[in-house]
Formats: C-alpha cells, structure tokens, sequence
C-alpha cells in the first residue's frame, strides 16, 4: 500500500485567494478551542510523538474536505484507535467501556504552564561531522518515500545550496514510524524560483528555503 | 415525572438538541478521554485560556521592537534567536529553536509550512486561519507576490523576495523594517506599531500615525 499525504500543498495552482482574518479571530465554534487542547493533552501523555499526529492527520483521506480542527478531530480519533488507548464502541457511545491503557504520563492543570515552557526541543548531539558546509550546491532526493517525510514534493530532486546548519535534530522520517530518534543533520536549502517552477512562471525574484535533513540531500 | 431530576434532564436534552454534531462528538471524545484517565479536564481550560490570553503576537511585537531600539539585543536576535528571544522570557512549546529573519530595503521575508501549520507559538501564539488553510500554504511558495497582493502589500520589484517553508521543527520570526518617523517612538509605542502579520511577512508594520505603511494612496 502506498504512502499518500494529502497535506503536502506548496506549489498547487488553483487553491484561490487568501482569506485575511483580525488578529483576534483565533477560533470558529465552542468545539475548537476543545479540540486543541484535546491534542495537546493527549501528546503530552507520550502514547504518540508530533511526528506520529502529523502523519496520522496528513493520511486522512477526507483531509482536503475538511476544516482545520475537523482534521485534528479525525486525526486525534485515528491515533486513539490506533494505540489501543480507545475502541470504535466507545467513541460512538461516548463513554468508557474497555479498560484503560497504561500512559507514561497525564498532564495536569497545575503543570499546563511549566510543560508548555519547556516544550520539545528536537536538537540532538550529532553522531558525525556535518556532510555539508554553507554555500555548498545540493541536489535533493528524487525519491517519493513509502512513509512521512518532511522534503515537500516541489523541493524533489531540486539543486539549491546551504544557508544555515541548524544542527542535528531528532529525525521526523524514523521517529514518525516509531523508529527512534535517530538525529541527522538539518540545514536550510535555499533554491531559485527557476530551479522550482520552470523557466515558464513568471518571475517574481522570490527565493525559497526548506529545511531538509541530511539523508534528503546529495552533493550536486 | 416532575422535580429536579426530570428538570435536569429535560435541561440537557435540549442543551443536546441545539448543538452542532461536532460539538456532540468532541464532547463524547473529551468524557471518554476524562473518564479512562488520560487527561485532566481542568489542563485543557489552562491551555486553552493560555493561548487565548496570555501568549499571542504581543509577545513577538516585544521582541521586535526591542530589536528596533537595542543594536546589541538586534545582534544577538539574528545570531541566535532562541536565545535572545528566551531573555525576554519567551520560550517553549513550538518555538524551541528560532530564527529571526530581518526585511531590508532590498529583501522582504515571508514564512510559511506548506505540509502542515508549523509556527512560532511562543511569540506569535496559534497560527490564523488562512496561515492553515490550502490558499496561503500552496501559494506562499510559487506566487508570494500574489499572496501579498491578497494581504495588500505591494513591494518594488527591486526588493527580493526570500520564503521560508517550516519544514522541520525550526520556527522563524520575520523582523519588519522599522517604520519612518517612528525616531522618537519608546519601545513600548514601538511595540505598538508591530503587527502579527508583519512577523509573518504578509504584512507590514503600523505607520506612526496609524495607518499601515502598506501604500493605499489612489
């Protein structure tokens, strides 16, 4: 079966105009604001890491018919089955029916503050020097991975060069499959608009950088 | 069939009645999560009244114009974010490692996570509506000339357009130019001149007498 975001936008011709909204307009119905924090809660447990809820959101198959926080909905509900932590029956009754799962931790109000200000960080102490050095030319991956990844598609198999070594950071490709953390190096590609979008777009003197590990990349 | 049972339960039944499907479901999801012991119901009151009263944008409106007042603080915000930004006591939770990214007159940055809704919490607090939505993420990257028409920012064709794709679990921070005429400005009414979407980069900041610096003249 093959592995298929549907989050992976940049570059899609045809999505419109952007909506503008005030700065204090940060939710649309009672239920937002409820499910954010549900996720919030819920990763702070450690039944799931970040990477793990983006490649269950990203999967959903209904995720470009759906709003915002309809996704983090779906998606939420996805990783609760997945791990066991709650069954089908209970959700459609809205009750407990089967015996809880045992969770490295619950987050508890007295705790919202201190877990929010510590967070996590991702930077890791790296297993080897750094391949690249800034201003060196790189060739992404042309490869479409069977799994989550973090290259954008219209970043594929693009020459760019490095502008910031971010250090290594815990990598999302493994650690979104539960295989560990497994740091690699992170650094900014920049690339031209011509390198991305052809010859034929029109020019706008725009440049773009991702910020890709280092298996993503090759020397150019 | 009357007194206060039957009362509270006719209250509920039509408390039900009036609400939206979705809501029924999120509240089912919150009773099931509550009633296995996995969440505490009173957290999820914290986070949410946190992001909606004490961490938003005011917070990175701060940073910014510090660095507007404070070469060294400015010097230290492009060498390491993170850290800086930590002096002013804003830290944690999607904004672990930051970068702060500077407009110039020749170069104007605009920030964006075409795979999800990445973004500076600590600083800018949760992201707009249309910063998640399919529009901004698909075109931010192909057409940023575009978007910022969409925000009614028009930039000379001489300034160069730098986008940054939050790809990884970095988070920047766009510092806008400092608008003229704001010489004599304390931080604090500085402060007041930064806008959220200036720090995105689809906007620019207030001009000192109160309009946006963006050019609306016929």
């Amino acid at each position: 079966m093959s592995y298929r975001s549907n989050a992976d936008l940049g570059g899609q011709d045809r999505h419109g105009a952007v909506r503008r909204e005030p700065e204090d307009e940060l939710f649309h119905a009672p239920w937002e604001p409820r499910v954010l924090a549900l996720n919030l809660a819920m990763g702070a447990t450690g039944l799931w890491n970040i990477d793990m809820s983006r490649a269950a959101r990203e999967t959903l198959a209904d995720y470009r018919e759906l709003s915002y926080y309809q996704i983090w909905l779906a998606g939420l509900e996805k990783l609760l089955l997945q791990t066991g932590a709650v069954h089908a029956d209970e959700i459609a009754q809205g009750r407990m029916m089967h015996a809880a799962v045992p969770t490295p931790r619950v987050l508890h109000a007295g705790h919202v503050a201190a877990a929010l200000a510590r967070g996590a960080p991702t930077a890791r102490q790296p297993n080897s020097p750094a391949r690249y050095t800034l201003g060196q030319w790189v060739r992404t991956s042309t490869v479409a991975p069977q799994h989550h990844t973090r290259l954008p598609a219209y970043a594929r198999g693009k020459r760019g060069v490095i502008e910031r070594v971010h250090g290594a950071h815990v990598f999302a490709d493994t650690h979104a499959r539960g295989l560990g953390e497994q740091p690699q190096w992170l650094y900014a590609v920049a690339f031209d608009e011509k390198e991305l979008w052809g010859a034929n777009t029109p020019r706008q003197r725009s440049t773009v950088s991702v910020d890709a590990w280092e298996p993503y990349l090759e020397p150019a | 069939m009357h007194g206060p049972d039957h009362d509270h339960h006719a209250e509920r039944e039509h408390e039900h009645s009036t609400l939206s499907p979705l809501e029924l479901r999120v509240r089912a999801l919150e009773t099931v999560l509550t009633q296995k012991g996995y969440i505490d119901p009173a957290a999820l009151d914290v986070l949410i009244d946190t992001y909606q009263t004490k961490i938003g944008p005011r917070n990175g409106a701060q940073v910014v114009a510090r660095a507007w007042c404070d070469v060294e603080f400015r010097r230290r915000l492009l060498e390491d974010a993170t850290a800086a930004i930590a002096s002013l006591g804003f830290s944690g939770r999607q904004g672990e490692h930051m970068v702060a990214v500077e407009n110039t007159p020749e170069q104007h940055n605009l920030v964006v996570c075409t795979l999800c809704s990445c973004y500076p919490w600590p600083i800018l607090g949760l992201p707009p509506t249309w910063y998640k939505s399919a529009p901004y993420r698909a075109r931010a990257v192909k057409d940023p000339r575009g978007v910022l028409k969409d925000f009614g920012v028009q930039l000379p064709e001489t300034v160069r357009i730098r986008v940054w794709d939050s790809t990884a679990e970095v988070r920047y921070l766009v510092v806008p130019q400092r608008p003229a005429g704001s010489e004599r400005f304390t931080e604090r009414d500085l402060a007041d001149l930064v806008t959220r979407d200036s720090m995105i980069g689809t906007g620019l900041p207030l001009e000192p007498g109160g309009a946006s610096t963006v050019d609306v003249s016929p």
